[in-house]
């Protein structure tokens, strides 16, 4: 056996492992520690949104729902004015397959666990941009609760979906 | 444990590790020659932002990389076009004979005109576009799923294949890059298509 195939070979291993690190990308650790924002039994912690590319009719919002009571709680809805209607969203790769759901349900909170919202995965999507989102601004959302109620916060804009991937380009 | 017996087990492992990949790479390697002959060969008659034909011939002549996606995308869209995007800057030189597709899978919404605008940014990456049933011929001929799934209003979204494909200047399929894949897998896999 040459050595080429047994390099390729491993460059191919290696291509199962960027899932692993993609996992730490985590918002807190790439945007700084904010202070705790909580209304009722729900803290939220580590919010985000991405600068968009030129012309996306579309953005993601990301971030970390606490629930610190003894009763489930669920989110049930987003609204923000950057946007002509915002969702609650489900994201997952099948196979090589991006699918995407809305939760017509919200999203569960259950009682003493927190749910991330990220990249990849549940996200709050702004349909119908009505403005780019710039890196170093911050864009409000309006998050509904069953239980908790209402609060409107603000979503720093991080960079581009462009250094998401790797989590350490452009920091 | 004594440490003659770690060096050992380590090294078996290392061994066991290798010989895995190696199995891996040559299984897909038949795997691929077998199964996907053939693909993105069928007829389609596209058009390029530019009001360009964009037919199976159009992938000859200089190695590509080819996507399926929309710009109402929320994520694996915009990730992919930046990060194809760096792969020219990394590649400099190199790359400069590489061309780059983006196809929507979404022709109702990206008319030539909207796709250009959510391509153009990336100064590498040609927009195509057509009518519902050549999109799905190409798509089809390529093996690419997509689907249209509704949203509450009039809206809707895409579920689609998120790979990008690789070209060779044959017009021939030589290997995907897969969603998230490292960028250092992915710069190997295009300098091993730029070579030829
Ligand atoms: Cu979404």
């Amino acid at each position: 056996m040459t050595l080429r195939p047994l390099l390729l070979a491993l460059a191919f291993a290696t291509a199962f492992s960027p899932l692993a690190s993609s996992a730490q990308d985590a918002p807190a650790a790439a945007h700084g520690e904010m202070a705790p924002i909580a209304i009722g039994d729900i803290a939220i912690t580590g919010p985000f949104t991405r600068a968009t590319l030129p012309n996306a009719p579309v953005g993601g919002g990301f971030l970390t729902l606490t629930n610190n009571g003894t009763e489930d709680d669920r989110l049930l809805s987003a609204s923000s004015p950057i946007a002509r209607d915002t969702q609650i969203h489900e994201m997952a790769m099948e196979g090589d397959v991006m699918k995407m759901r809305q939760l017509v349900d919200g999203l569960v909170i259950p009682a003493g666990q927190s749910v991330v919202l990220e990249p990849g995965g549940y996200h709050i999507m702004f349909m119908g941009l009505t403005q780019a989102l710039v890196e170093g601004e911050t864009v409000p959302v309006t998050l509904t609760f069953e239980k908790a109620g209402t609060i409107t916060i603000d979503l720093p804009v991080g960079t581009a979906a462009a250094d998401a991937p790797s989590g350490h380009m452009g920091h | 444990m004594n440490l003659t017996h770690l060096r050992t087990v380590l090294w078996t492992l290392v061994a066991v590790a290798a010989l895995a990949a190696t199995g891996l790479y040559v299984y897909t390697t038949m795997t691929r020659t077998s199964q996907v002959a053939g693909l993105g060969q069928a007829d389609y008659q596209l058009l390029t932002a530019a009001g360009d034909a964009f037919t199976r011939d159009s992938l000859k002549g200089s190695p590509s990389m080819l996507f399926f996606g929309f710009t109402h995308c929320p994520e694996v869209c915009p990730t992919s076009l930046a990060e194809m995007t760096s792969w020219y800057e990394a590649l400099g030189d190199e790359a400069k004979d590489l061309r780059s597709f983006f196809v929507t899978v979404d022709p109702e919404r990206d008319t030539a005109a909207v796709i250009d605008d959510y391509v153009s940014w990336t100064g590498h990456v040609t927009g195509v576009t057509g009518t519902p049933d050549e999109i799905a011929k190409a798509a089809q001929s390529w093996g690419v799923f997509y689907e249209k799934v509704p949203l509450e209003g009039s809206d809707y979204t895409m579920d689609h294949t998120a790979s990008i494909f690789l070209v060779n200047a044959a017009g021939e399929f030589e290997g995907t890059i897969a969603y998230r894949e490292s960028s250092d897998t992915a710069l190997a896999k295009l300098r091993r298509l730029l070579e030829g």
